[in-house]
């Protein structure tokens, strides 16, 4: 008797939401990470008025993918220490739904994250990062990282190299989410015409999608014991 | 008993694996002459281009090169999903040449692409979307590399690689499709018309075709699958020496 798929993701990710709500670590983390992050950036590229639209989406994605790198590991790592991956694993579930609620919950924090951090640009830079088809772009992209980076996570925590591996797999991959995220960034920002980013956005979607329904199969080979 | 020794020793008979291989002696030898005709034609046959001059001529590898890559990999790509369905650890040893193999041409790609940018776009490197693509992929082959030498378990191994040489092909077509998806690029394209402000377009007198036609067959079939059989002997002898040897330190 298997525990239906969305009966099983939604109590991982109840568990990853609880457990996250009670010792606040990886948002913390990822958080102020994050923060110290957009500082450098600021001081390194001397973002001012002139500078800003080109840089800031760049900055603001660098900040979301680095930030994700480092609560993906964090997120597994707490998995295999306690031994509760290998006790999921044991579980009656479809490996899928491990996949799936990892996944929303990684999902849910690095879009936290990635919030706060558009959040602060838009303070720090005077930037408007609030509108309807950036909150898109941000959910979009945040999404494939974590769907690549939930992936990737789960195998890199079976090498010797661990926490070092994550970037080097994860980024190569990652960079054709990034480059269409803040193409559409800066586009929207800039105010171009729907007709220059719409296009962006559709290849974001079709990656995400790509992507998810890889993770998924891909999945169940991943963790297998 | 460990991982090791309870990997069942690899045949060593059969056409693929005999100890003295005319069959492919007789390939490679086949290959290497159909290479050097590939190359005189490229040199000496096909048309000067009137306008690039000779440079032009690197095309012919170029072009050709990217393909074997991108054939050799696809047969990773196979090699890897056969293994994670029938688990028999002969296709994994497949998918390791022809990631190596395919990295190889890739590398040439991307060399010749760089010689033939310098005196057409008077630049070394631009960051053109396809040369970032396909930097992108091979750095992604570069990862697989380190990923497979970060595991010790040779079933885990197996199993991770193969995944991951799936997941790697995605930067193999976000190359060969991003000049379509990407106006701004400058590269030109090699099938279909190509992007409007592309520098350096391909229109092909028959003899040029008939060279590019003639180098894309050798360096996508001949010479990939000459490389791969070769590397596959060794990735076999090697698994052989290793698991005879763990068996040797454990009595």
């Amino acid at each position: 008797m298997k525990t239906p798929f969305l009966a099983a993701a939604m109590a991982i990710f109840r568990k990853d939401a609880l457990a996250e709500s009670r010792s606040r670590e990886l948002i913390g983390a990822m958080g102020l990470f994050a923060l110290l992050d957009v500082l450098i950036f600021s001081f390194a590229l001397e973002l001012n008025r002139e500078a800003r639209i080109e840089a800031v989406s760049g900055v603001l994605w660098v900040t979301i993918i680095f930030a994700s790198i480092l609560g993906l590991n964090r997120s597994m790592a707490m998995e295999r220490d306690q031994g509760n991956l290998d006790v999921l694993l044991l579980a009656p579930l479809p490996r899928s739904a491990i996949f799936t609620g990892k996944l929303l919950g990684n999902f849910l924090f690095t879009l936290l994250v990635g919030m706060a951090v558009a959040f602060v640009i838009t303070i720090l830079f005077n930037v408007p990062l609030f509108s309807e088809w950036l909150l898109m772009v941000l959910v979009m992209g945040t999404a494939g990282f974590t769907i690549v980076g939930t992936l990737l996570a789960a195998m890199t925590a079976q090498t010797r190299a661990r926490e070092t591996l994550l970037p080097i797999v994860m980024l190569p991959l990652a960079v054709p989410l990034l480059l269409a995220a803040v193409r559409g960034t800066t586009y929207i920002l800039s105010e171009a015409a729907q007709g220059e980013w719409l296009p962006w956005l559709s290849i974001l979607a079709v990656l995400d999608i790509i992507y998810l329904v890889l993770g998924i199969i891909l999945f169940e080979f991943v963790v297998e014991e | 008993m460990s991982a090791v020794t309870k990997t069942p020793l690899p045949k060593l008979s059969g056409p693929w694996m005999r100890s003295r291989p005319t069959l492919l002696i007789v390939f490679t030898v086949i290959t290497v002459i159909l290479t050097v005709i590939g190359l005189l034609m490229a040199l000496f046959y096909a048309g000067q281009d009137i306008t690039q001059g000779e440079v032009q001529r690197i095309f012919y590898l170029h072009v050709s090169a990217f393909a074997g890559a991108s054939m050799a990999l696809g047969v990773s790509v196979i090699a890897s999903v056969l293994y994670l369905w029938k688990r028999d650890p002969k296709w994994d040893r497949l998918s390791i040449p022809c990631v190596e193999v395919g990295f190889a041409l890739a590398l040439m790609n991307l060399i010749t692409g760089m010689v033939w940018a310098r005196p057409i776009w008077n630049t070394w490197w631009t960051w053109d979307p396809r040369l970032t693509s396909s930097a992108i992929m091979i750095l992604t082959y570069a990862a697989y590399f380190m990923l497979r030498a970060g595991i010790e378990n040779p079933e885990t191994r197996r199993r991770l690689t193969s995944v991951y040489a799936i997941l790697a092909y995605i930067t193999v077509i976000v190359t060969f499709v991003i000049i379509r998806i990407r106006p701004d690029t400058i590269h030109p394209a090699v099938i279909g018309p190509s992007p409007q402000n592309a520098e350096g377009g391909f229109e092909l007198s028959s003899s040029m075709l008939a060279a590019m036609s003639f180098n894309m067959v050798v360096w996508s079939v001949f010479i990939p699958w000459v490389l791969i059989w070769w590397r596959l002997r060794i990735e076999v002898l090697s698994e052989y020496v290793n698991v005879l040897r763990a068996k040797v330190a454990e009595q």
